[in-house]
C-alpha cells in the first residue's frame, strides 16, 4: 500500500456539500496532480467535522492545520504554499469566533475550543475517516467488537455487558438498550431482528445523519453485536430517503462488509450469520414511532398501534425485535472494546456516557456536537455554540423537537441529562438544541411545532388528530391578535387532554412545546391576547409600521419601495404610513436609512 | 472473515494510513520544504522519511514540513524534536542519510553526529 506523506480531508457530510466541498475536493485533486504531488499528498472524502457553521471544511494532516470556510478559489494557494512549501496559509485557517480573548488563529484542531470541550464517543470517526472505505474503518479498530463478541463472548455475556453500561436509548426516550435487549433475547421464534431507527424527523436535528454518513460501519457493527445478543440474523435500517449521502454510504458499508464477510454467513467462523438491509422512509415523522416503523418496513402505512405487545415479544412480521437509534447503536462497539466502566466513566450516575446534540437557531457556532452528560446547558450553548450572534440576548432553547419544550435563560445551569431535563419540564429528545434569542416569539414557536404536528400526525386516534389541530386553530388566532384569556385555558385543557389519552408517543408528547411556553413565556402570551402586542414584535398582525417625523428627511424612498403605495408624502418632507392600507410587509422598515421607520 | 487474527492482519496495514490524523505523538521530523529545501533534494527526503516511519510502524513520530528557516546553504535541514531532549539539527540529507536517522535516531534514539550542524561549524 502506498504511503502520502499527507492527507487532506475535505467534509462530504450534507452541510458542507451543500456548500460546494464537492467543487473543493475536485479542485484539490486537479491542482495536486498539476503539481505532481499526487503520490505524495492523499486527498480524502469524510464524514462532518461538525462545525457545519465554519463549512467547508478541509483539515491537512499530519499538521492538523484547520481551514474554515473553503471555497474553489483558495485551494490553488493552499496546494502551492501549505503542500508543495510547506508554509501553512494562515489566513484560511479556522478563527475561533465564540470568545474574543481567544481570537487568535489556530493551527491544530484540537486547539479550537469548539473541540476540546467535546468528548467524541459515537462521533469519534466522523470528520478522521473515509466512511467509503472500510479499511479505514477497521484501522480504528471497527470491526474488534464483532470479532471480540463472537470470538470470546456469550449472548448473555454480551447483554450483561450492556446491561451494566447502561446504555440508555438517543433517540429520546432513554430506555436501556441492555434491558430492550434481555426482553427480546429469550422469545423462542424462527426468526427475530433488528431494526436501526434511522428515521430522523425532529426539525433542527441532524445527529443520526452525520454518524451514518460519517462512520456507517459503526452501525453495521452494533446491529450484528445486538444480532448475535438476541439471536437475530437479520437486520434492517430504516433510514430516511431524504438523506441521500447516508443512503449511498450505507449501500457502500454493506457491500463492502460483505466482501470481507462482516456480514452474511459464518462470521468470524463462529457460526453466526447476520446480514442488513436498508429500508427508505418516505418521511413521515411518525413512522419515528417505533410500531409505525414496523408497520412501514412491512409495506403498510405507517400508523402506530396499541403496546402492548411490545416489539420485543412481536415486532416486525410478529417476530420478536429490537430497535434501537443510530446513536445508541454507534456506542456500542467502543462499548464491547472498552468496557462499561471506561462507558460510565463519562456522564452522571443515572445517564452515563455522551450525547451528540444538533446546535442549531440564533447561535454561532452552528453544528453538531457530543459532550459528555451531565455538562450544563451554558457550556454547550456559551463554551461550545458561541452564544447568540450579532450581539442578541438569549431568550430560551428548545430541546426535543416538536416532543420537547423551551427552557430559558433561568435553567442555563441545568446539567443535561434524562432527569434533569424532565424535572425542568423539557426532555432530551433526540438531541436537537434549538436557540433563540429576543427576536423570537415564543408563541410562534409553539404554534410553528403545533403547525408541524397538525401535519404529521398519522389521523389514527382523535385526541391527536383532532385535538391538535384545535389547538393550533387557538394558536393562529392568538398570534393574529383575535385571543382572549379563556383561549389559554382552553390550550392548557386540550393539551393535558391529548398528552393522556394519545395512543402513541408523537400524540403523548405533541402538546409539550406548548405547555412549557405557556409554563415560562406566560406574559408573552398574555401580552398578544390583552395588550395586543407581540413583545418579540415577530408577528406581523400585531405589529405597526410608523415613520417618526423627526428623523424622516423626505428621501422619499420607503415610499417608493412600498408595494401598496401607502406611505404618502412629498420630497423633503416628512413621509406618513396608512395604517388602514399597510400590509406589514416591513420594506419601509429595511430600506430606511435614516432609523425613521419605528417598529412597534 | 474468519478470524480476528484476519481482521487484525487488516488492521495493521491500514493503520499505516491513518496513523497520520492522530494528534498525539511525541516525536517530530520537521522537514524544511521551502524553495531552497526543496531545489537542494528535500522532496525524497521528505518521502524516504515518511516510507520508514510507516514500514517501522513508529507511531509516535509525526513528519512534518516546515518553511525556510534561514539557513539555505545548509539545506535540506531535518529538525527532529523530542520530548524533553534538546532539538537535533541535521544538515545536507538525503534519501541515504534520512534512512540511517530514522533506524539510529528515532528507532534506537542515539543522535547521528556526523549529519548534525554542530559537526559542520
Amino acid at each position: 500500500m502506498a504511503i502520502f506523506r499527507s492527507h487532506v480531508l475535505i467534509c462530504g457530510g450534507t452541510g458542507c456539500t451543500s456548500n460546494k466541498s464537492q467543487l473543493v475536493r475536485e479542485r484539490f485533486e486537479e491542482k495536486i496532480k498539476e503539481v505532481k504531488l499526487d503520490k505524495e499528498v492523499q486527498v480524502v472524502g469524510t464524514g462532518c467535522f461538525g462545525l457545519c457553521e465554519e463549512g467547508p471544511i478541509v483539515i491537512v494532516y499530519p499538521e492538523g492545520s484547520f481551514y474554515s470556510r473553503m471555497n474553489v478559489d483558495k485551494v490553488d494557494e493552499i496546494v502551492e504554499e501549505h503542500l508543495l512549501k510547506g508554509r501553512i496559509v494562515e489566513k484560511y485557517l479556522f478563527k475561533e469566533k465564540a470568545k474574543v480573548e481567544h481570537a487568535e488563529e489556530h493551527k491544530s484542531l484540537m486547539e479550537v475550543q469548539f473541540y476540546s470541550k467535546q468528548k467524541r464517543v459515537a462521533l469519534r470517526n466522523c470528520g478522521l475517516i473515509n466512511p467509503e472505505d472500510i479499511n479505514e474503518y477497521i484501522a480504528r479498530d471497527g470491526y474488534m467488537a464483532l470479532g471480540k463478541v463472537l470470538t470470546e463472548m456469550t449472548p448473555e455475556g454480551v447483554i450483561q455487558l450492556m446491561k451494566e453500561a447502561n446504555l440508555r436509548g438517543r433517540g429520546g426516550a432513554g430506555f436501556p438498550a441492555g434491558v430492550k435487549w434481555s426482553f427480546a433475547a429469550p422469545n423462542k421464534a424462527d426468526q427475530k431482528y433488528i431494526i436501526c431507527n434511522a428515521d430522523e424527523g425532529d426539525p433542527g436535528a441532524f445527529m443520526d445523519r452525520s454518524v451514518l454518513e460519517g462512520d456507517p460501519h459503526a452501525v453495521l457493527e452494533a446491529m450484528a453485536i445486538a444480532g448475535y445478543a438476541i439471536g437475530a440474523t437479520k437486520g434492517y435500517i430504516y433510514v430516511r430517503a431524504e438523506y441521500p449521502i447516508a443512503v449511498r454510504r450505507l449501500h457502500i458499508a454493506i457491500e463492502q462488509a460483505r466482501e470481507l464477510g462482516l456480514l452474511g454467513k459464518n462470521i468470524f467462523n463462529s457460526g453466526f450469520d447476520f446480514d442488513i438491509d436498508t429500508r427508505l422512509g418516505a418521511g413521515a415523522f411518525v413512522c419515528g414511532e417505533e410500531t409505525a416503523l414496523m408497520q412501514s418496513i412491512e409495506g403498510n402505512r405507517g400508523m402506530a398501534r396499541v403496546k402492548p405487545p411490545f416489539p420485543a415479544n412481536q415486532g416486525l412480521w410478529k417476530k420478536p425485535t429490537v430497535i434501537n437509534n443510530v446513536e445508541t447503536l454507534a456506542n456500542i462497539p467502543q462499548i464491547i472494546l472498552n468496557g462499561p466502566e471506561w462507558f460510565k466513566s463519562f456522564g452522571t450516575a443515572k445517564s452515563p456516557g455522551t450525547k451528540v446534540f444538533a446546535l442549531g437557531g440564533k447561535i454561532i457556532n452552528t453544528g453538531l456536537v457530543e459532550v459528555p452528560m451531565g455538562i450544563t446547558l451554558r457550556e454547550v450553548i456559551y463554551d461550545i455554540g458561541g452564544g447568540c450572534p450579532n450581539g442578541k440576548a438569549f431568550k430560551a432553547v428548545q430541546t426535543g423537537g416538536p416532543s420537547g419544550g423551551c427552557l430559558t435563560a433561568d435553567h442555563l445551569d441545568t446539567p443535561v441529562d434524562y432527569e434533569n431535563l424532565a424535572a425542568v419540564g423539557s426532555i432530551m429528545g433526540s438531541g436537537g438544541m434549538v436557540v433563540m434569542d429576543e427576536d423570537n416569539c415564543m408563541v410562534d414557536i409553539a404554534r410553528f411545532f403545533l403547525d408541524f404536528i397538525v401535519d404529521e400526525s398519522c389521523g389514527k386516534c382523535t385526541p391527536c388528530r383532532v385535538g391538535t389541530k384545535r389547538m393550533l386553530t387557538i394558536l393562529e388566532r392568538i398570534t393574529q391578535g383575535k385571543g382572549t384569556l379563556e383561549d389559554l385555558d382552553e390550550l392548557e385543557s386540550l393539551a393535558n387532554s391529548i398528552k393522556n389519552s394519545s395512543l402513541c408517543g408523537l400524540g403523548q408528547t405533541a402538546p409539550n412545546p406548548v405547555l412549557a411556553t405557556l409554563k415560562y413565556f406566560k406574559d408573552e402570551y398574555i401580552a398578544h391576547v390583552v395588550d395586543k402586542k407581540c413583545p418579540a414584535k415577530h408577528c406581523k398582525a400585531l405589529l405597526t409600521y410608523e415613520i417618526d417625523k423627526d428623523k424622516c428627511t423626505g428621501c422619499t424612498l420607503c415610499a417608493r419601495k412600498c408595494p401598496v403605495s401607502c406611505i404618502s408624502g412629498t420630497v423633503k418632507n416628512p413621509h406618513e404610513i396608512d395604517q388602514e392600507k399597510c400590509i406589514k410587509c416591513g420594506n419601509c422598515y429595511s430600506v430606511c436609512r435614516f432609523g425613521a421607520v419605528q417598529k412597534n | 472473515m474468519k478470524s480476528l487474527e484476519e481482521l487484525r492482519k487488516i488492521r495493521e496495514e491500514a493503520i499505516k494510513n491513518v496513523e497520520m490524523r492522530n494528534p498525539d505523538k511525541d516525536i517530530r521530523v520537521v522537514v524544511g520544504m521551502a524553495t531552497c529545501g526543496i531545489s537542494a533534494g528535500a522532496r525524497p527526503v521528505l518521502s524516504t522519511f515518511v516510507d520508514e516511519v510507516a514500514k517501522r510502524n513508529l507511531n509516535n513520530v509525526q513528519v512534518v514540513q516546515t518553511g525556510c528557516i534561514g539557513m539555505c546553504t545548509y539545506e535540506p535541514i531535518v529538525e527532529i524534536y523530542s520530548p524533553d531532549k534538546e532539538k537535533v539539527t541535521y544538515i545536507h540529507v538525503d534519501s541515504e542519510k534520512a534512512k540511517r536517522i530514522v533506524a539510529e535516531h528515532l528507532v534506537n534514539g542515539s543522535v547521528v553526529r556526523e549529519y548534525t550542524i554542530g559537526s559542520e561549524i
